[in-house]
């Protein structure tokens, strides 16, 4: 068959953060680029996030150095992060931040014209450089209008379905455009894969459409090593009511602003559960914890802005023991401080502004003047494509992943902020090593067998047709199954069962057919997307069954404890010769002292 | 409210579309996307919609409902009458694609024929200083989502269909932004008179009206960039000023 085909050095696949910094650092680097988006430029995922950068530029409190973020983004990690990414991370956060800004990127300012920053749950100081509750829209907006103007060559709206080997070596990758329903085929010396999250194989998820887990899927069936998949993020607070918007995401920063959980009996219920190794740190006392908020650099953060991980748990805990709110979510309040602030609404609207229109707009709540129901909300995952720390390659050759897709920096749970750095930090890295990479790499064969396949099994459905099995409904019934099965609370028989489905689903996701033509066909990208939600619920499911204690965003309640013995490795997901997945674990590397120091040091 | 409605939506592929009536169950809180949605999971696999955030950020789901350019992802049913068919169509400024997608790549290459932001010199520790106040005033641009509702509704775009003479409503205000930041060096006054149609703009403010950002596109973007040509190409005093020191400065 004939192919539209492209060539390109350094192939980017996927266009929010991660891939456009990547994008930018390769052509910078002196090679030709091409950046595949899953949807038009500028939409990708990045745009949700709300809060801020986290970077240790210390312009809010001069304590705050990259030491603190090193420490902070382990504890947070509870120790299973690669702690070189994490160290890296730290370092040079702050530079990739004052470099958006020579791209063009407002952010709030301090009262001497500094970029601004502000409190967020794990860090320590303020840290999150921020545009009001917007920031991940100032950052894609950044890196887009500077983007084109680098001689990047972008593909809109194209989903990448196979990624091309030879000889061990990826060299190519095959896809579809959505407009015309044409297959392209681009030729590369190395590619970067940076296509997010898995959130859309849960029911309750903040993820857009687009977060099928893509990227892991291509690499996994490419030959390469998956990491850390347990590890999912449940953001504790996304709308809960009216059911149509359930999981939009309810930015942290309303409680870095001062806002409050509270149950049914309106008890701030955060002050009853405070872990040992954040005690040190935490506010015992509300006064203390409004304090923090306002700036007193005496006073130690409310328990609101404990970990995620934590303040998930806590709220599920609040539900399940009936001190729930109406629509069985808790309560958050930020209409409170108007006892404390003249103009608090002003105040709130300026902070809170996306917060704000969202309350209004989509459940008729006034925030300024009543509190909001909240739950936990599918949101990140840690884990994703095994990568080396300096290069962000992958186990197989010319293989680059950064941001969500990649795992390492987070550990078992992510801090709120860390995950916009990431995208900076390592996306610089993986374009910069993967132009480096195609610079020497000669251009690889591509097999001509294997593109048809991969057409041949894409076209499948049509072949059923509108009578097959339906793409949506296999869709919703995963997602019905990880929210049950392997959400935020596991146990060994759940999720033996939920294999036991997926394997049923996959017989399923096989039978499904589609009507129509190939043009913009959302039916046929549904079932398309089946193949990477259906790899990534089986590796998250196989990898939380083999971690047998709890852990970060890995809660088992037949293990509820953390377990010293699980935290000298991570668990690896790997394609076997036979198309199985097998899980096996690879032990951390130790420390180097100096970090051992920075760590204990700073308790 | 009813516990269904019925939904006109335009089917068919460039241009060659009309509309086809769905009766879909309607429940507390839903907006036209998640009926959309719902028609396509229960009774029209294919049928083609834009959309991703479904939070009101990304700008990806604009569409025409009952005749007025919105975002269906923030358009609450209860708003509407559903005892009507609730009509919904893709923008007709942009070429149609297939039933609600159009195709609006041209706004990304008008992007691009904008001078991107040039810094001024950084301050020796290598970053700027700015007042708050002069960075809201750029921050109420950023906050565009580029959902190109404006570019839908503007008469120069959409009945005179200038595109290769005007960037539109949503460029001002991209332009705006580069302009009015306290520390970008460029110049686009010339451009945004000679390439970008500025003068095409006759303030009308019905881009203003449908923004879902509640951008001041009219007044606080289109009409100080147009005051900003006028000060910088047709100032009499400044033009003189520049004729002579022109003509001292190059001969030709």
């Amino acid at each position: 068959m004939e192919y539209q085909t492209h060539d390109h050095d350094v192939l980017v696949i996927g266009a929010g953060g991660a891939g456009l910094r990547a994008a930018i650092e390769a052509s910078a680097g002196g090679v030709s680029v091409g950046l595949v988006c899953k949807s038009l430029l500028g939409k990708a995922h990045t745009v949700m996030a709300e809060g801020g950068i986290a970077a240790a530029l210390a312009n809010v409190d001069d304590r705050d150095s990259w030491q603190v973020h090193f420490a902070d983004t382990m504890r947070g990690g509870q120790y299973v992060n690669n702690w070189r990414m994490a160290e890296l991370h730290a370092k040079e956060a702050p530079d990739r931040v004052r470099e958006l800004e020579a791209w063009g990127a407002m952010f709030d300012r301090t009262k001497d014209g500094r970029i601004l920053q502000r409190n967020f749950g794990g860090h320590r100081y303020p840290r999150l450089a921020h545009v009001g509750d917007r920031t991940g829209l100032e950052m894609i907006r950044t890196l887009q209008d500077h983007g084109i103007h680098q001689g990047i060559e972008v593909h809109m709206e194209c989903t990448i379905v196979q990624l091309l080997v030879d000889d061990g070596r990826v060299v190519g990758a095959f896809g579809y455009e959505r407009e015309r329903g044409r297959f392209k085929l681009f030729r590369a010396r190395a590619l970067v894969l940076a296509t997010g999250g898995i959130g859309r194989a849960f029911k309750i998820t903040s993820n857009s459409w687009e977060y099928t887990g893509d990227g892991h899927t291509l690499a996994y069936d490419a030959g390469a090593d998956l990491m850390d998949m347990e590890f999912v993020q449940f953001h504790p607070t996304g709308m809960i009511w009216p059911p149509s918007v359930r999981g939009i995401l309810v930015t942290e920063g309303v409680r870095g602003e001062g806002g409050v959980l509270r149950n049914a009996a309106g008890r701030r219920f955060m002050f009853d559960d405070i872990p040992d190794n954040y005690r040190a740190q935490t506010a015992d006392n509300e006064e203390e914890g409004w304090r923090y908020t306002q700036g007193d650099k005496t006073a130690r953060r409310p328990p609101e802005l404990l970990t995620r991980d934590h303040v998930s748990r806590c709220i599920v805990r609040e539900i399940k023991e009936g001190r729930g709110s109406p629509h069985g979510g808790v309560f958050l309040d930020i209409s409170w401080i108007k006892e404390r602030l003249p103009h608090a609404a002003e105040h709130i609207k300026k902070k809170l502004p996306s917060m704000y229109h969202q309350f209004k707009q989509l459940a008729d709540i006034d925030i300024t003047r009543e509190p909001m129901e909240v739950g936990p909300t599918t949101h990140y995952v840690m884990g994703g494509v095994r990568v080396d720390a300096e290069t962000q390659m992958s186990t197989v050759p010319g293989l680059f992943a950064a941001g969500e897709c990649a795992a390492g920096i987070n550990g078992a749970n992510r801090l709120g902020g860390n995950s916009l750095s990431d995208l900076l930090v390592f996306g610089k890295r993986a374009g910069e090593f993967a132009a480096a990479f195609a610079r020497q790499a000669p251009k690889g064969a591509i097999d001509d067998r294997e593109v048809d396949r991969a057409a041949t099994e894409a076209l499948a459905p049509f072949e059923r047709g509108a009578g097959g099995e339906g793409p949506y409904q296999v869709q919703y019934a995963l997602q019905e199954l990880m929210q049950n099965m392997v959400g935020i609370v596991r146990n060994d028989a759940d999720m033996r069962r939920a294999l036991d489905c997926l394997e049923q689903f996959r017989e399923r996701a096989r039978r499904v057919g589609v009507g129509g033509h190939r043009e913009y066909n959302p039916g046929w990208h549904a079932a398309l997307d089946l193949h990477s939600l259906l790899t990534v619920s089986e590796a998250v499911t196989r990898s939380a069954i083999e971690r047998r204690e709890s852990r970060g965003g890995h809660f088992r309640e037949d293990y509820p404890d953390k377990d010293p013995q699980f935290g000298a490795f991570n668990l690896i997901v790997r394609k076997t010769r036979d198309g199985g997945m097998e899980v096996s674990r690879a032990p951390i590397p130790p420390m180097r002292d100096e970090l051992k120091t920075i760590i204990e040091t700073i308790k | 409210m009813a516990t269904s409605a019925t939904f006109r939506v335009w089917r068919g592929e460039r241009n060659d579309g009309r509309f086809a009536d769905f009766r879909t169950d309607v429940t507390e809180g839903m907006v036209v996307l998640d009926a959309v949605h719902q028609i396509q999971a229960e009774q029209a696999n294919d049928l083609a919609v834009r959309w991703n955030c479904k939070a009101g950020k990304c700008g990806s789901c604009s569409a025409e409902v009952n005749g007025h350019p919105r975002l269906m992802c923030m358009t609450r049913l209860n708003q509407l009458d559903l005892t009507v068919p609730v009509t919904i169509e893709p923008m007709r400024t942009f070429p149609h694609l297939r039933d609600l997608v159009t195709d609006v790549s041209w706004n990304f290459a008008a992007k691009k024929s904008i001078k991107p932001f040039k810094p001024v010199p950084a301050n020796g520790d290598g970053t700027w200083r700015m007042a708050q106040v002069d960075a809201e005033r750029v921050q109420e641009f950023r906050k565009c989502i580029e959902c190109f509702l404006c570019q839908d509704v503007c008469h120069v775009l959409r009945e005179h269909r200038m595109f290769d003479q005007f960037v539109g409503p949503r460029h001002l205000v991209y332009a705006a932004a580069l302009e009015m930041n306290p520390i970008d060096a460029e110049s686009r006054a010339r451009d945004l008179k000679a390439r970008h149609g500025i003068g095409f703009c006759n303030i009308t403010k019905c881009c203003t009206k449908v923004c879902p950002e509640d951008i001041a596109i009219t007044d606080n973007a289109a009409i100080p960039l147009k005051e900003r040509v006028i000060d910088q190409l047709y100032d009499p005093v400044a033009k003189l000023f520049r004729v002579l020191s022109n003509h001292r400065a190059s001969p030709s």
